[in-house]
């Protein structure tokens, strides 16, 4: 899936990383606790949560994450914008809960990908 | 014998708003020294979720990423509290973080499985009161 249609399903503000989002992605995860995205997320691409600190975006980046989600209108403080387009990450925000946020992705094919084995 | 080279982070333990902020440095020296995504992923998730462990539980402390012909080694020390039972520590759900920090995210348990799960050998010092050293090894 392009990251633009994440926009489109998720009705997103595009925060950063505008010039990216023809690019595609494969796998989501969506989690508001980052040490369970550390322990249990391998391949995934997108990160879903409502979780608004720095440590959203350093986690993502230390799984090499493509795209942040924050869900249910959480807005980003800037330096965590910064941060992001800093090391290539797109940022989008919506209006949406985490649930139908997840099931409107996964609908249109955006799997959760595999566990760690 | 060509000196091994040393990269050195202090890790602040005052504030949780700089946690993270090491990993990311020695994730991009890695990636200057052109390593495989795959090996400075591990790099970087076992030293991410041990920085973390020393602001949350430790105050802070130093962290070292030394690169050796065949391995890359993590060493974090500080001079926290020391771990009273390791072997507990290492189950995965076990945690003694308090609820703020849960809140900001983390506290579920999971840092110390998985810090040996991303790396080839894992090895934990520690002396109550005095403090915790781990040293952790990935082969390149
Ligand atoms: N550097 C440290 N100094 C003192 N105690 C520690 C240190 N690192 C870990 N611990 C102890 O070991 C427990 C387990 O650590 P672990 O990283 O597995 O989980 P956590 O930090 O509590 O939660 P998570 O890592 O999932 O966010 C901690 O709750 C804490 O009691
Ligand atoms: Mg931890």
């Amino acid at each position: 899936m392009k990251m633009s249609k994440i926009v489109e399903l998720l009705n997103a503000k595009v925060l950063c990383g505008e010039e990216l989002l023809e690019n595609e992605v494969h796998s989501a995860c969506g989690s508001d606790m980052m040490s369970d995205v550390l322990a249990y997320v391998k391949d995934q691409a997108v990160l879903l949560t409502g979780l608004v600190n720095l440590q959203v975006v350093r986690t993502a980046a230390m799984m090499d994450m493509l795209c942040i989600v924050f869900v249910r209108g959480k807005i980003p403080s800037d330096d965590i914008i910064e941060f992001a387009r800093d090391n290539g990450m797109v940022v989008l925000a919506s209006e949406e809960r985490m649930y139908p946020a997840c099931g409107k992705l996964y609908a249109n094919g955006l799997v959760g990908g595999a566990l760690h084995a | 014998m060509s000196v091994p080279l040393k990269f050195h982070y202090d890790v602040h333990g005052e504030d949780f708003t700089s946690a993270g902020n090491a990993s990311v440095q020695a994730k991009k020296a890695l990636r200057q020294l052109g390593y495989d995504p795959n090996i400075i992923r591990r790099v970087s998730i076992a030293m991410y979720e041990g920085e973390i462990n020393m602001v949350i539980h430790a105050d802070g402390g130093s962290a070292d990423i030394i690169v050796y012909p065949d391995y890359i080694e993590i060493v974090l020390a500080d001079k926290g509290p020391g771990i009273p039972d390791v072997s507990k520590a290492m189950q995965e759900g076990f945690s003694t973080a308090p609820d703020n920090i849960r809140s900001l995210g983390f506290g579920a348990g999971m840092g110390l499985p998985n810090m040996k799960k991303h790396t080839d050998d894992m090895k934990i010092d520690t002396v109550i009161g005095e403090g915790t050293t781990i040293t952790m090894r990935v082969n390149t």
